[in-house]
This record gives C-alpha cells, sequence and structure tokens, in this order.
C-alpha cells in the first residue's frame, strides 16, 4: 500500500491521498494526464496491465479501490 | 449576407424548432427552447444594467448546456460573452474580472459557490432566475437594428508571458467566416452529431457551438469524466450517434494511450478532427488502424485568429516518426511567413514566422493596447494602406507538396498537455513566492513536462505546488522540480537558460 501512496503523492503532490475521504475521479481531483500517468507506474511497479475496460470511476476513486484493482488483475495471472 | 450568430440561430429554429440543439447528460435543449431562454436572458440582463453594448458579460462556465445557453442569452444584449472556468484558482478569476470590469457575471448551480466567492464588484446573475423571465421582443430588435458584424461576440483568455492572462476578443465576422469555412470545407450538414470535448473556456469549443446552430446540427456534451477513466467513452460515442468530433489533440492521445479501441470502437464517426498542438502520427496511426475510412483533419491557429487558419485533410500514410503537416490556408485567409524582423517575406522552402491576415484576425486584447500592439502589426509588405497582420510566433516552412510545416515557437510559448502556456507567466508566480531566491522554467519537449529550476536554502516542492494552486491552473504546474544552491549565470548576470537546457 505504501508503494501505492508513493506513486500517486509522486504524481500529485498537493493531494492528501493518505487521509483525504476525497472521490478522486468524482469529484474531480484526479484528470486524464493524472491518471495515464498512474496508470503507467502502476501497471510498472505491480507487474499488472490495466486495460481500457477497467478504466472505471469506481476502480479509481479512492487508493484502496486502486489497490483492490492491482491484486484483482495480479490474482488473474 | 450573415451579420449576426444569432441569425444562424433563428433559421435553423425556424426550420428545426423542435429538434435537440444542445444536449448534456442531465438535460437538453431544442431549438425553439434555446431562442426562448437566451431571450429571457437577454431581457433579465437589460433589466438589471440598463441598455448595454459592446461590453463584457462573464459566465462562469462548467461542463454543461447551461453554460452555452448563457452565451446565447448575452448575444442577445449585444454584448460579448467572456467564459471564466468554474474551477480555475480564485486569485486568477479575480485578476479576470478585474481586467474586464463586466457589465455583469452569470452562474448557475453548480458555480453558484465560485461565484458568491468573488470579491470583485461585480454584478452577479442566478441562470435559473434569468431563464424564468419574460422575453421583451421590442428591446431586442432595437439592439439588432444597431448591431454590426465588427461587435465582439466573445473574449477568450489565454496565457500571458507577464503574468497577467490576455483576453483574446473575437467579432462575430470572425465566427461567421470560420463556420461558413468549415461547412463548405468538411461537408457539414443537419445531420451532424457533434461530441463537444472542450471545455468552454477553450476556443476548440467555438467550432462545435457554432457548427451546430449554424447547420441545425446537434451537439452532446461529452462528460469530462468519460476523458479521466475512459472504459465507457466509445459507449457514449455509440449511444448518440456522434458522427463528427472536433477535438484537441490531448484527447485523442487519451483515448490511443489508454488503447481504448481493444475491445469496441466508434460506430459512427465520421470526421475526426483535431488541434491545440502537434498530433504524434503514432497516436493517428492508432486511430486509423481501427477506424480506416474517417476524414481525419489537422487543424492549425491560435485564439487570436478564431480557432485555425490551415487545415490538413490527411490522405496519405505517414510513418510514426513522420511530421504531420499543418497544410494549407482556409479560403479568406492570407498567411505570410515572415523573417525574424517582421520585415519581409522568407524565401522559397525556408523558415519564417506564420503571419496571418483577413476577416478572421481578432479585434486585439481587452483593455491591454500594449501586447495587442505588439501582436497584430500593419502588413510589412503593405506600405500603401492599413491592413493589419497577427504574428503567431509559431516557426513553419513550406514542405515540396506546399503543404506548411509547424517546426517550433520563436518564443518561451509551449504547448502543454492541450494548453498554450507562456512558461514566463509560471515563473512570475514561482518568483513571488517569498522562499523562493530565484527560478527558471523550462520545458522538456521529450518528456512533455515543464521543468522547474529553483533556487533556495531547502528543497521545497509542496510549498511551491501549494503556492502556485492558489494563483495557477493545474495545467501550468511544473512537473519535475530541481533545487538549486545556485542557478548558473551567464556573462550578462542572467540566468543562464542555454546551460540548464542542456541539463534537461
Amino acid at each position: 500500500m505504501e508503494q501505492l501512496y508513493e506513486i500517486l503523492e509522486g504524481v500529485r503532490a498537493d493531494v492528501d491521498f493518505r487521509n483525504g475521504n476525497q472521490k478522486l475521479i468524482d469529484d474531480a481531483v484526479l484528470d486524464s494526464f493524472d491518471i495515464i500517468a498512474i496508470v503507467g507506474e502502476i501497471n510498472e511497479a505491480f507487474d499488472v496491465e490495466i486495460s481500457v475496460e477497467e478504466l472505471l470511476p469506481e476502480n479509481f476513486n479512492s487508493p484502496e479501490a486502486m489497490m483492490e484493482l492491482i491484486k484483482k488483475l495480479q490474482e488473474e495471472e | 449576407m450573415q451579420r449576426n450568430v444569432l441569425e444562424y440561430l433563428e433559421q435553423s429554429a425556424l426550420k428545426y424548432p423542435e429538434k435537440t440543439v444542445f444536449a448534456d447528460t442531465k438535460e437538453s435543449v431544442t431549438y425553439r427552447e434555446l431562442t426562448k431562454r437566451a431571450k429571457c436572458i437577454a431581457a433579465g440582463l437589460k433589466e438589471a444594467i440598463g441598455v448595454k453594448v459592446r461590453q463584457p458579460i462573464a459566465v462562469l462556465v462548467d461542463k454543461d448546456i447551461q453554460s452555452v445557453i448563457s452565451f446565447f442569452g448575452v448575444i442577445y444584449t449585444g454584448n460579448f460573452y467572456v467564459p471564466i472556468d468554474k474551477d480555475l484558482p480564485k486569485e486568477r478569476i479575480e485578476s479576470m474580472v478585474c481586467l474586464l470590469k463586466p457589465a455583469g457575471l452569470i452562474y448557475h448551480d453548480t458555480s453558484r459557490d465560485c461565484a458568491q466567492s468573488i470579491e470583485a464588484d461585480v454584478m452577479k446573475f442566478n441562470y435559473e432566475e434569468l431563464v424564468s423571465g419574460q422575453a421583451d421582443e421590442a428591446y431586442l430588435s432595437k439592439v439588432r437594428a444597431q448591431a454590426l458584424d465588427t461587435d465582439p461576440l466573445y473574449a477568450i483568455f489565454t496565457s500571458g508571458s507577464t503574468g497577467v492572462p490576455k483576453g483574446v476578443l473575437v467579432a462575430h465576422r470572425s465566427v461567421i467566416d470560420l463556420v461558413d469555412n468549415f461547412k463548405e470545407e468538411f461537408a457539414f450538414d443537419e445531420n451532424c452529431i457533434f461530441g463537444n470535448q472542450a471545455p468552454f473556456d477553450f476556443d476548440v469549443s467555438v467550432k462545435d457551438i457554432y457548427s451546430t446552430i449554424k447547420n441545425g446540427a446537434t451537439m452532446y456534451i461529452v462528460p469530462k469524466k468519460l476523458f479521466v477513466t475512459p472504459a465507457k467513452l466509445i459507449d457514449f460515442l455509440n449511444e448518440k450517434k456522434i458522427n463528427t468530433v472536433i477535438w484537441a489533440t490531448s484527447a485523442l492521445v487519451i483515448v490511443a494511450n489508454f488503447k481504448s479501441f481493444k475491445n469496441s470502437i466508434p460506430q459512427y464517426l465520421k470526421r475526426v478532427m483535431f488541434s491545440g498542438e502537434v498530433m504524434p502520427n503514432k497516436v493517428l496511426n492508432y486511430w486509423r488502424q481501427y477506424l480506416p475510412d474517417v476524414l481525419y483533419v489537422n487543424l492549425y491557429g491560435p485564439t487570436e485568429i478564431t480557432c485555425n487558419c490551415t487545415f490538413y485533410k490527411v490522405d496519405r500514410k505517414f510513418e510514426d516518426n513522420e511530421v504531420l503537416p499543418i497544410g494549407r490556408k482556409f479560403l479568406n485567409t492570407g498567411i505570410l511567413l515572415l523573417d525574424s524582423e517582421r520585415k519581409a517575406p522568407v524565401g522559397d522552402k525556408e523558415i519564417g514566422e506564420i503571419c496571418v491576415c483577413g476577416s478572421s484576425l481578432a479585434l486585439g486584447y481587452y483593455n491591454n493596447k500594449e501586447k495587442t500592439d505588439e501582436a497584430f502589426i500593419q502588413n510589412p509588405l503593405n506600405p500603401s494602406y492599413p491592413e493589419r497582420i497577427y504574428c503567431t510566433g509559431d516557426l513553419a516552412k513550406y514542405d515540396e507538396n506546399g503543404d506548411l510545416l509547424f517546426l517550433s515557437r520563436r518564443d518561451f510559448q509551449i504547448k502543454h498537455m492541450g494548453h498554450r502556456i507562456e512558461l514566463g507567466e509560471i515563473e512570475v508566480a514561482v518568483n513571488a513566492l517569498p522562499f523562493i531566491e530565484a527560478a527558471v522554467c523550462l520545458y522538456d519537449e521529450a518528456n512533455k513536462k515543464i521543468v522547474l529550476f529553483y533556487q533556495a536554502r531547502e528543497d521545497c516542492k509542496k510549498e511551491i505546488v501549494a503556492g502556485l494552486g492558489k494563483v495557477l491552473p493545474k495545467y501550468m504546474w511544473p512537473n519535475v522540480f530541481r533545487l538549486y544552491e545556485k542557478l548558473p549565470m551567464n556573462k550578462n548576470a542572467k540566468i543562464d537558460r542555454v546551460k540548464l537546457k542542456e541539463e534537461l
């Protein structure tokens, strides 16, 4: 989880990912360029391949949701 | 002869009164209803501000049709609208309002908080209250009888190198010229279904809005979220049967980056047009591979010449590493390639600055004579009568087919994430922070990153981001931060940009 936080903070230093209760997509905290960067780094760091059908708001609204997606993809492999 | 963009709306409303003109995810509006609401807004504005014309009226915009309907309300009053993104930092909005001194400001439900936080002295109007009023036909005909096609239609803000954004003021005539050209060149008609991607404070959206009303077509606003997490983007395009998109290049890049066509492709698309920055052929080839029969058009031009002055219909194969031409000029547009002195045209196949003349030229920068005079100059090739040209600052040359190729900028302006940015504006904002001793911004073209070189006592990336967040929109924040104990200086005791560029 720490690794994911570091990725997120690297992309957006101004957002509090650890304590924030905001919905990252629904509340428009992250934009498309953030998501491109985040998806790229997650793919590399966790050795997964997030594909377009997983790019749904519910998978990226919180760090926890992203972690769940990562775990799901790792199990599928 | 067309004199006013409202003629487009009225003609289409006569032909297709019950047809949907604009729609977002919450509501849609027919031509008849749009006309009615716009007239009510106009009457409400007049009640409060009196009969005024050619004055700015700000509209706090979101990605919804209420923003667009508000524009038409303003146009009916004979004034011009100025879209301001409700999510911009508060200080930036204040500085825009101070520059404009608008006769009024329109907000709606989603921008209410933003409107209330504005401290500058301006009359604020709620959209809901305005549309619930009554139209005043006598007032409207009086306004129209005095209208000129040289009257301003809108002002759109763009980054300014001295730290203050510039409001590019565009007349009815220029927009009429633009949409006539698009209709002829790209065969737009009433069957067009536009998928609007560009925000309304960005002039790419001008093409969507006015092509829609001119042709009696329909425009759907594509929800912004679909470009952030695009799993449902293709479904949306298919569900609305969208056949024409005029998008920022960056939006097409997003689609390609996420390999969005893996499971499904847009089935109705006939035209894909893009502008804003250089289109990488790698991205375009991804699109062409899945959608080979679509007409792809590369559009080029800054806001100051009303969206676009050249176009290139992609008509042959391009390798990933080739440069896509920006093509040829539109009808009724003149293009000159001038030398670095802006005195004479460059020779055949030589590199020169793109300068534009014709009806498409903006009126200038609102309340900024100095910047207007710098960029809009007398045509140096014409000593005999006044003829303005606009100097774009873009360097280009003609290729062997007679198509223009964009090469680079002659100054510190960059294109980043679809936005036009003056690096100087970022530097002004960073240098204003108390803990910064000196700072310079450069653009890393290869990695598409804004790099900040700063001199300070200690690493203060977080503090810089926090400080910039108050004054600059997010797309202007540096992506890479490099701390220096002492920035390198050149012989003239200025920060050595050349040396720093080597360190990128």
